[in-house]
């Protein structure tokens, strides 16, 4: 299992590196001068060439990776030229909106798929079934942001139920964080839902069928451990693997729906950035995203091992 | 061979489990197909009974039907009493409590048998929680008593093990010590050794035999191969497309097959002594029909060589046959016109028959 730990963390940090290189020679590789952008109103050669310098631009490209790794490392991501400030503390404030969302949207997600994916599998052929399936063409079908503005009109808007938009940090006031974002996170959520539903319905409709679940009925076992011990264990790795590739576009659905409910969060950062062409914000940017997928895609494969011992073997072999 | 034979009459006092009129119906989108038609059976305490015949006769699905373990597209009807208790048409409760405690199941493919995400003393474990409300210590304890029972070296280390670090005779043995954890009445072995080597079947059987003897378990064995038959039967069943053909001891089932099919089922199994080329195995021609109605004929008549009308107009029922000498205590076929072959049973322990 340590094996197996250590050369699953080592794979990690080597992509890691990599995903550092593509998303430096990224931005090199954009079209145009990012001293232009950089530089503004001044375009007199004498202030780009200080702009130039300012930035390190007239350094090789190995040394100047060299000094956005030391510096990236230092927790410095350079200074946003929209604003002025540091990108670290800019992504110290939107980040953890960002993460609560998400993980909230997961959880919920999870928890709603996970349940009725198992009720439809169970109930095959009955109105419980239906109507699971049904939900679930529905999550899938219907985009976010519309869903998001319906969700703003009736229950913001019309009955006042959440607020529309805004934002209270968790540490400030914890009650009044949760109504603002629980409806961000269940709207975030139901495509996850729906496709978290799907897998684990399919997923369960073949556990159920296997031999090890006709021993644990042959066994005298209630139908609750049969399903959850032995049917659905066995289908979380698939439903696992899903979540796993699902969260790239949770990243991208995180974007549009901090939008819609104005949440001050990595989002809405991003969007910002682009607009504006802010190349230091929009570099940090990629390189959170690419690490926050390296590191879960490591969970993923930490779960796995938690789930199925036959891959725990695998990996000391 | 067993040695117990002679000691066991066709009906003994105690009668653990009772079959009687058993049938089994499966709804299909062609319509409804019988599969099992009013079979009857019985299982004395301590005796091992096997059932045989080639698949889709129904041997399985009879044995299934006793715990409950048929899909929801299955009908049962008739009766199977395991002590006193009808478990045709009883309900889930009353079934979950016989299940893995009176009625123990080992099923064919040990591998897929076996939960491959749980270890296995996890799964031994579970079942005495269940029953015997043992704590999951005591359980793991009891677990590892149970493995060494069935002969698996060093099981405290074992227990800790999942099914895909066994080889397949040592699941087929922990699907054993799961089955007998909580000293079931019946234990049924539905192809136990199909899926495993030559070398590793003799040892599963003789871990069945060795639970029969210390515990006096009754076996009920479903098995398509008559070596298993021969090895550890006391008495025998077949059945053919859903009937029982013939049911005897076994020494007097191998000795003078009554039925047309059972003959034919012998002659196509090797016997040492004969040979290739001068001595053909005999195939039975043709195939088990599926039957969508259960017609009054006599079910094999179509592939039997001694067929003529009597056996296309009316099911021949099962009771003694005469003829090749007279027909022991327990031997009886339905057949209307029985072979009266006597056959050597072993060719070297049958020298004087010369």
């Amino acid at each position: 299992m340590a094996r197996y730990l250590i050369t699953r963390a080592g794979q990690s940090l080597l992509t890691l590196v990599l995903a550092t290189v593509v998303v430096f020679l990224g931005m090199r590789a954009l079209p145009g001068d990012p001293a232009l952008a950089l530089a503004g109103e001044d375009r007199s050669p004498a202030g780009l060439a200080a702009v130039r310098h300012e930035y390190g631009l007239d350094q090789s490209l190995p040394a100047q990776f060299l000094h956005f790794v030391t510096h990236a490392l230092h927790g410095d991501l350079g200074t946003s030229v929209r604003t002025g400030l540091p990108v670290s503390s800019m992504l110290g404030a939107a980040l953890p909106v960002t993460v609560e969302l998400s993980v909230l949207a997961i959880v919920l997600a999870t928890l709603v798929g996970v349940g009725a994916g198992v009720l439809a599998a169970v109930r095959r052929g009955r109105p419980a079934e239906w109507f699971a399936n049904g939900l679930a063409l529905v999550g899938l079908s219907v985009p976010h942001f519309w869903l998001g503005l319906l969700a703003i009109l009736y229950l913001s808007v019309a009955t006042g139920l959440f607020p529309a938009s805004g934002f209270v940090s968790l540490f400030d006031d914890p009650l009044g964080n949760l109504h603002h974002i629980i409806l961000p996170a269940v709207i975030l959520g139901t495509g996850l839902a729906a496709v978290i539903m799907r897998q684990t319905r399919s997923s369960m409709l073949d556990s159920l069928s296997a031999d090890y679940v006709r021993t644990a009925k042959a066994k005298g076992l209630r139908p609750g451990a049969v399903i959850g011990r032995h049917a659905l264990r066995n289908s979380l790795i698939v439903v696992v693997t899903i979540v796993g590739l699902q969260l790239g576009g949770l990243i991208s659905g995180a974007v549009v729906t901090e939008q819609i409910f104005g949440l001050p969060g990595f989002g809405k950062m991003t969007i910002d950035a682009v607009f504006q062409r802010d190349y230091p914000v929009i570099q940090a940017v990629v390189l959170i995203t690419a690490t926050a997928y390296i590191v879960i895609n490591f969970l993923v494969d930490l779960l796995y091992s938690v789930i199925d011992p036959r891959i725990r073997v695998a990996g000391e072999a | 061979m067993s040695t117990s034979t002679a000691a066991r009459p066709e009906e003994p006092a105690e009668q653990v489990l009772d079959v009687r009129d058993l049938s089994v119906t499966f709804r299909t989108e062609s319509g409804t197909v019988s599969a099992v038609d009013h079979v009857d059976l019985s299982l004395a305490r301590g005796e091992i009974v096997g059932v045989v015949g080639e698949s889709g006769c129904g041997k399985s699905v009879t044995a299934m039907s006793l715990g409950g373990l048929l899909p929801g597209s299955a009908r049962v009807t008739g009766s199977a009493r395991l002590h006193g208790t009808e478990l045709v048409g009883a309900s889930e409760p009353v079934l979950r409590k016989v299940r893995g405690r009176e009625l123990a199941y080992i099923f064919q493919e040990p591998m897929s048998s076996l939960n491959p995400v749980l270890s296995v003393g996890r799964q031994i474990a579970e079942v005495l929680q269940v029953h015997e409300g043992l704590s999951r210590k005591q359980a793991r304890a009891r677990a590892v008593e149970l493995l060494a029972l069935v002969g698996i070296p060093s099981p405290a280390t074992r227990v800790d093990t999942y099914p895909h670090q066994l080889s397949g005779g040592m699941r087929q043995r922990v699907m054993i010590a799961m089955a007998v954890a909580c000293g079931p009445q019946v234990l049924v072995a539905d192809e136990p050794t199909t899926a495993l080597d030559v070398t590793v079947q003799a040892g599963i059987l003789e871990v069945l035999r060795d639970l029969r003897d210390r515990l006096g378990t009754s076996i009920l064995i479903i098995t398509h191969d008559l070596g298993v038959i021969a090895d550890i039967a006391d008495r025998v069943v077949v059945m053919y497309a859903g009937r029982v053909v013939e049911r005897a001891p076994v020494h007097e089932l191998f000795a003078r097959p009554r039925h047309q099919y059972t003959a034919g089922l012998l002659a196509a199994s090797p016997t040492p002594g004969r040979h290739a080329g001068t001595d053909r195995l005999q195939e039975i021609p043709g195939l088990v029909p599926v039957l969508s109605t259960q017609p009054d004929a006599c079910t094999f008549a179509d592939r039997c060589h001694a067929a003529d009308d009597l056996c296309r107009g009316s099911a021949p029922p099962l009771e003694p046959q005469g003829g090749g000498g007279t027909s022991a205590a327990g031997h009886v076929a339905a057949c209307w016109h029985p072979s009266t072959e006597t056959r050597t049973l072993a060719a070297t322990n049958q020298e004087p028959a010369r």
